[in-house]
């Protein structure tokens, strides 16, 4: 019992701390901004990558910069409403690509 | 020493060898002629028979008792107590007899030869002194007004008593103290009548009346006295609504009236009572009663003893009533008969005597009582720690199998918190958590009333352990946080309860009095604080006022100085009582005490306060005031002086006049206030103080002794005074009056002594002091010479010996060879002294060394043991020295002679002999060695064997020395004897000796190869100890550490087959230690499975290109992911996590994004701990590897872009990730 609040305490200190951390109830749309969200801040963490791609894609890394980050708010589309929440992977919707 | 001399000691040792050989032989039991060698066939009357534990050589059977008992005992408390017990000892006005008592224990606990056996021993009653059992006067007063509340319409404790009531009940108390004075002095003037009349006064002098059971104290108002005249008119009428009689404090019997039975009080004159009923044995009644005992004092007949109106059990009753055998049958009660339960049963705790003149008789509380009545299990609640008959008083309730139903809401939330109370205070741990934690989020609901109504009667209960104490005042803590202005009626309670824990002589318990109250007062403010307080201040108890000095003190150091400094100012100034004013410097002195260095900001503000005190007409003022000002003065230290100038007059010119304890708290002031000045001030205050110091000097009364002892080496500190000013006025004086025999006799007047004089040393050199107390080492006082080697050997130890003339160095050495040759008692003090002044003479001893040999050889060969081991020791400190001069021949002799010594037979001196052996080969070296180390170490090896600590810690020190510089120097086949020996060592207590026995085994593996170590290791696992076992499992570890682990996986994975669980347990533990000690050597051995090495190994060869081996062993650990215990799963995630660091995230990653989304929880739960555990490790290297997820609307293609040969290809189509990542 005490073990048990023990681990919820410690899930939610993780949590707190590491935001892309999950846990057992975590939504397929959740996990999937977290992905998104952590690719693009690392490409943008990494300059060496940042500069690999505004070579690649031949726009100033600076412009490429800010195309990811403002990539980053909701880069899975809007939350998906409440009463059909995923508890696993479910199949692309019509939804979900509008 | 001459070799005749040397060769004369050897022949003397063979004989004595021999001699103890042969009466080894005859003093026992001898087989050939069937009877010992006594004379008489006869066992002596006056010998000890048991031979083996009482040897009988001579009249040294006390050899290794020490013979004589150190001539005042306390010294180690005095020594515990030093560091914190400043703040126990000498503060409050207390008789020296009571001083030693705090010391002492009072008797209870030494004399008590079961005490710490018994179970009643953590009872915190049994360890205190008449002194802190005052606390069991006191009482738990009514319930406050709260004259600060916001709104004090709501205000539910509305009802409580003023502030002016309660002082008025002070003055009362006051007046009736002086009125039980003048009795007694009255009575002491000749006229002995009525010993009855003495007892009811005294019973009736404490808050008894007013006491009693506390919510009936609410409504209880005061009795018309006839010395009171201000008893307000509406006061009189709830009274009167209640229809109590008035009752006159005298004939009261006290609490009897439970709430129920409230309008049932009827008047009872004193005359018609038992003695036992009337209130002062009955504890339940001098502390107030628990709601829930109410009733529970049965009406008493004749001398009650409780026993005899016990209840009788079911089977007293079959066995004295006549059964269905006889025709007769019990009857089953009527349907709808409810008994009437029977009011809990007290069984009276014993009573304390406290203020009672008469003996008592403690009652046994009856066990049969205690069997039948005590539940197993309360209802609601479970299986608890424990059930103390006591406990019954205040939890029966819970028993008594009401319906919930029917109880009102008030009396639910009552047995609520009876609930959780008792699960706090005797449950187990985790139920002791829930409870408390459902305590302090409910407080506000519960409210403090009912909270605080069980809580504090439980803190008063006289049976009370540490541990409950500890919880309850834990709950009283929790719950003033969340109560916080709420508590304010109750903070007078809270603090009877709560002041006896600052005086404890338990540091932890002070430091929890501290924190309550300072969180009392940070909760009620410092309004409330004070006026709660502020009637003790000039209480009549001394107990009382001590007490609420510290109290206020802690709320001092809560709410800041300044807050509280207009009050201080204010009761340090108070015209009306002396009381006032002596308690008020005290607090000042107790703040410093608490606080430290922290009093510099407000230390003027402070000194002021209670600088007039300083002329105060009561003596006891003065010597608080000086205590006090001392005590700021130490907690300054080196500031301040400033804050005080304004003392300095005062206090210099009332040292002159002062006589006796006031003077030596004066001369303890000014010691303190004279390091904080410059130089020039130091000087010239120093010497106008000297003049009073040199008088006292001769002082016959012991404080003084101390108090002068401590101030003159204060001064002699201090910078301004300087080393000629000692020299020509002091140090004549000085070692006139101080170094006499006389002094050395007593403990404590011995260390301060010694201590005041090394100080004086610091300043004038060491020559200066040896010069002088040299010729005290040939003294034919042992003390006396105790007390000058000690100080000696301070005195060189700190300064060295360069000051030191030949003459005086010649002297020094003679006085102390003189002393060491003549002590009766061997004594550590003469060996440190001896040590430490060769030590410091380094090369200087040369022309003494042959000298000092030759008498550690004559006591070598001592009848006694501790001369021996003396000596033995003695040679281990000064073999360094013997070194550096060269004289290398004489310690082959020693060598020499200490091997012939290894027979001793007392294991305390053979480990000393050890000892000297083992710094000699130090010193020396392997090779120089005499004896021949090939000679040396098979003495050593049945030494081996010996039980004794000392012995295994230095025979294993000593061999591991010889197998770490010099194993070539003896044969394999000793080495593995001694392989033998050391399995043994495993077994020792002493983590060290079990270390360096591990540690040994890795040199002799290394020395003679580790096959033949092995083999003994490998065997020792069958054994049955887990230690043994634990600690071989290590030794291979260690074995193949310095051997290289191909030498020792193969034996031990052949020894994995042996059928027996211990072996294979050992082999795999081995293992695991193994891979643990040889890290990066592992790289070799990935193929070994076992799933507790998997981790090390993972770890081991990260980055060494093992990935198949790692890939290969996931496979295999995988599907234990789902195992429930929780050791097992923290182990198998760890080893996924290791191998995870050896393959890299991408792999062990694709076992993972499978679970994450199972529709069962179960499954889900593991896999996102593994993605848990993964991100936070390396989020970033996972990237790359996240599942191709472009159908779920996210699109990745930013990871896709490759630049190649200068065409930017941007793939349209995101091709599969999973895996690694995989361009073009």
């Amino acid at each position: 019992m005490a073990d048990k609040l023990r681990t919820q305490q410690e899930l939610e200190r993780l949590q707190a701390k590491y935001v892309g951390t999950g846990h057992p109830d975590t939504t397929s749309w959740e996990w999937r901004t977290n992905i998104a969200r952590d690719t693009y801040s690392s490409i943008v963490g990494h300059p060496s990558q940042l500069a690999y791609m505004s070579l690649a894609l031949n726009e100033p890394s600076a412009k490429l910069r800010a195309q990811l980050l403002r990539k980053m708010v909701q880069p899975c589309g809007p939350p998906p409403p409440r009463e059909d929440q995923e508890m696993y992977m479910a199949p692309p919707t019509p939804r979900a690509q509008e | 020493m001459s070799d005749a001399d040397f060769e004369t000691i050897r022949k003397l040792q063979a004989e004595r060898n021999a001699a103890a050989a042969a009466k080894k032989s005859s003093r026992t039991f001898d087989p050939s002629n069937q009877r010992s060698d006594n004379t008489s066939t006869k066992a002596s009357l006056t010998e000890s028979f048991d031979t083996d534990l009482y040897s009988r050589d001579g009249g040294d059977k006390y050899a290794g008792y020490l013979t004589s008992l150190p001539a005042d005992g306390d010294e180690d408390m005095q020594d515990a107590d030093a560091d914190n017990s400043r703040r126990l000892v000498g503060q409050y006005t207390a008789t020296k007899s009571q001083i030693e008592e705090f010391a002492h224990g009072d008797g209870v606990e030494e004399d008590d030869p079961f005490a710490g056996r018994g179970e009643k021993s953590t009872r915190i009653v049994d360890r205190e002194t008449d002194y802190q059992k005052r606390r069991f006067d006191r009482t738990l007063t009514p319930t406050r007004a709260d004259p600060f509340a916001a709104n004090r319409q709501a205000g539910a404790a509305e009802d409580g008593d003023s502030y002016r009531e309660i002082m008025e009940r002070r003055e009362i108390e006051r007046e009736e103290e002086r009125v039980r004075q003048a009795i007694q002095a009255r009575r002491e003037a000749g006229e002995t009548n009525g010993e009855e009349h003495q007892a009811t006064l005294q019973d009736g002098n404490k808050e008894n009346a007013e006491a009693g059971s506390t919510d009936v104290a609410t409504t209880r108002k005061r009795k018309k006295r006839w010395d009171v005249s201000s008893t307000t008119v509406d006061e009189a009428a709830p009274e009167a609504a209640d229809g109590k009689a008035k009752r006159s404090r005298w004939d009261q019997a006290p609490a009897l009236s439970a709430p129920g039975a409230a309008d049932a009080s009827k008047k009872r004159s004193r005359w018609d009572q038992a003695p036992s009923a009337t209130p002062v044995g009955n504890s339940g009644l001098v502390t107030p009663m628990h709601p829930s005992q109410a009733g529970a004092a049965t009406p008493s007949f004749g001398t009650d003893i409780a026993g005899p109106n016990a209840a009788i059990s079911d089977e007293e009753l079959d066995a004295l009533l006549p059964g269905e055998a006889e025709g007769y049958k019990v009857l089953e009660p009527p349907p709808g008969y409810a008994p009437t339960r029977a009011p809990t049963h007290r069984v009276t705790a014993t009573p304390l005597p406290s203020n009672y003149g008469g003996f008592m008789m403690q009652e046994p509380e009856s066990g049969r009582l205690g069997q039948n009545q005590i539940p197993k299990e309360i209802p609601g609640i479970g299986d608890l720690q424990f059930f103390k008959p006591e406990d019954m008083a205040y939890f029966g309730k819970l028993t008594d199998g009401s319906d919930e139903n029917a109880l009102s809401v008030e009396e639910l939330k009552e047995r609520k918190i009876m609930r959780l109370l008792l699960k706090v205070k005797n449950g187990t741990p985790p139920m002791r958590k829930t409870a408390l934690r459902q305590l302090t989020d409910n407080a506000r609901q519960f409210g403090a009333g009912p909270l605080f109504n069980q809580i504090l009667p439980l803190l008063m209960e006289k049976t009370l352990e540490d541990q409950e104490r500890h919880l309850l005042v834990k709950v009283i803590d929790r719950i003033l946080y969340k109560l916080d202005d709420m508590v304010r009626p109750y903070v007078h309670k809270i603090l009877v309860v709560i002041e006896p824990l600052l005086i404890d002589q338990d540091y932890y318990a002070r430091v929890e009095g501290r924190e309550i109250i300072s969180n009392l007062s940070k909760a009620a403010g410092l309004a409330t604080m004070i006026s709660t307080m502020r009637p003790d201040i000039d209480h009549v108890d001394e107990y009382v006022r001590n007490t609420t000095a510290r109290a206020f003190a802690v709320v001092a150091s809560a709410l800041g100085i300044p807050a509280l400094l207009p009050f201080l100012r204010a009761v340090c100034r108070s015209k009306k009582s002396w009381q006032a004013r002596h308690t008020g410097v005290k607090i000042v002195q107790q703040i410093p005490i608490l606080m430290g260095c922290a009093v510099l900001p407000h230390l003027k503000g402070l000194v002021d306060c209670i600088g007039p005190n300083l002329n105060d007409e009561q003596t006891k003022v003065r010597t608080v005031t000086s205590l006090a000002i001392a005590a700021l003065a130490e907690a300054s230290n080196p500031y301040g002086i400033e804050s005080f100038d304004d003392i300095l007059n005062p206090l210099w010119t009332g040292a002159r006049k002062q006589r006796g304890k006031g003077l030596a708290g004066f001369l303890k002031a000014v010691g303190y206030i004279i390091p904080l000045m410059d130089e020039d001030y130091a000087n010239y205050y120093t010497s106008q103080i000297m003049e009073i110091l040199l008088r006292e000097f001769s002082s016959p009364d012991e404080e003084m002794k101390k108090v002068v002892l401590k101030v003159v080496s204060q001064c002699a500190g201090t910078e301004g005074v300087t080393a000629g000013y000692l020299k020509e006025h002091v140090l004549d004086e000085f070692f006139k009056s101080f170094w006499v025999r006389r002094m050395a006799l007593d403990k404590r007047n011995y260390r301060q002594v010694v201590e005041t004089t090394v100080d004086i040393g610091q300043k004038v050199g060491v020559s200066e002091i040896i010069e002088r107390i040299v010729v005290n080492l040939k003294d034919e006082s042992e003390a006396y010479r105790k007390m000058t080697v000690e100080t000696v050997e301070k005195v060189v130890a700190g300064l060295g010996s360069a000051d030191i003339g030949e003459r005086l160095e010649e002297r020094l050495i003679d006085g102390i060879l003189h002393s060491f040759q003549e002590q009766s008692v061997e004594d550590i003090i003469m060996l440190n002294g001896f040590g430490t002044v060769v030590n410091s003479l380094g090369t200087r001893c040369k022309p003494y060394l042959p000298q000092i040999v030759s008498t550690i050889l004559w006591r070598l060969n001592n009848k006694s043991a501790t001369v021996r081991q003396q000596a033995a020791d003695l040679i281990s400190r000064i073999a360094m020295v013997m070194k550096q001069c060269g004289e290398d021949a004489l310690m082959g002799k020693l060598g020499v002679v200490l091997y012939e010594y290894l027979g001793e037979e007392y294991p305390e001196v053979l480990g000393s002999i050890l000892g000297a052996l083992r710094s000699i080969v130090t010193v020396v070296g392997i090779s120089q060695m005499q004896p021949p180390i090939k000679d040396l170490l098979p003495r050593l090896t049945p030494i081996l064997r010996n039980r004794h600590e000392k012995v295994q810690e230095n025979t294993i020190d000593l061999v591991g020395r010889i197998a770490d510089r010099g194993p070539e120097s003896v044969n394999a086949r000793e080495w593995m004897r001694i392989c033998f020996e050391l399995l043994d060592m495993l077994k020792a207590h002493k983590k060290g000796i079990r270390r360096a026995a591990n540690n040994t085994f890795g040199f002799i593996a290394k020395a003679i190869g580790p096959q033949d170590v092995l083999a003994t290791l490998l065997n020792n696992l069958r054994v049955q100890e887990r230690q043994s076992r634990v600690c071989t499992a290590v030794a291979i570890g260690i074995v193949a550490e310095t051997c290289a682990p191909f030498t020792v996986l193969p034996a031990l994975m052949n020894e994995y087959r042996v059928p027996e669980l211990n072996v294979q347990n050992g082999v795999l533990k081995s293992l695991s230690f193994l891979f643990e000690y040889i890290g990066e050597m592992a790289k070799d051995y990935v193929y070994a499975t076992a799933a507790s090495v998997v981790k090390h190994i993972a770890l081991g060869v990260v980055g060494l290109g093992c990935e198949d081996a790692m890939v290969h062993l996931l496979n295999l650990l995988y599907p234990n992911l789902f195992e429930t215990s929780p050791h097992v799963i923290d182990r198998i995630v760890e080893a996924i996590e290791a191998i995870r660091m050896a393959v890299g995230p991408g792999l062990v990653m694709n076992y993972v994004w499978a679970g994450l989304f199972h529709p069962a929880r179960k499954v889900r739960q593991p896999y996102w701990r593994l993605y848990n555990d993964a991100y936070v490790q390396s989020a970033d290297a996972m990237i790359p590897y996240y599942p191709n997820l472009s159908e779920e609307g996210i699109d990745r293609h930013e990871l896709a872009i490759v630049l190649a040969a200068s065409v930017v290809l941007k793939p349209l189509i995101p091709f599969n990730m999973q895996g690694s990542a995989v361009l073009l």
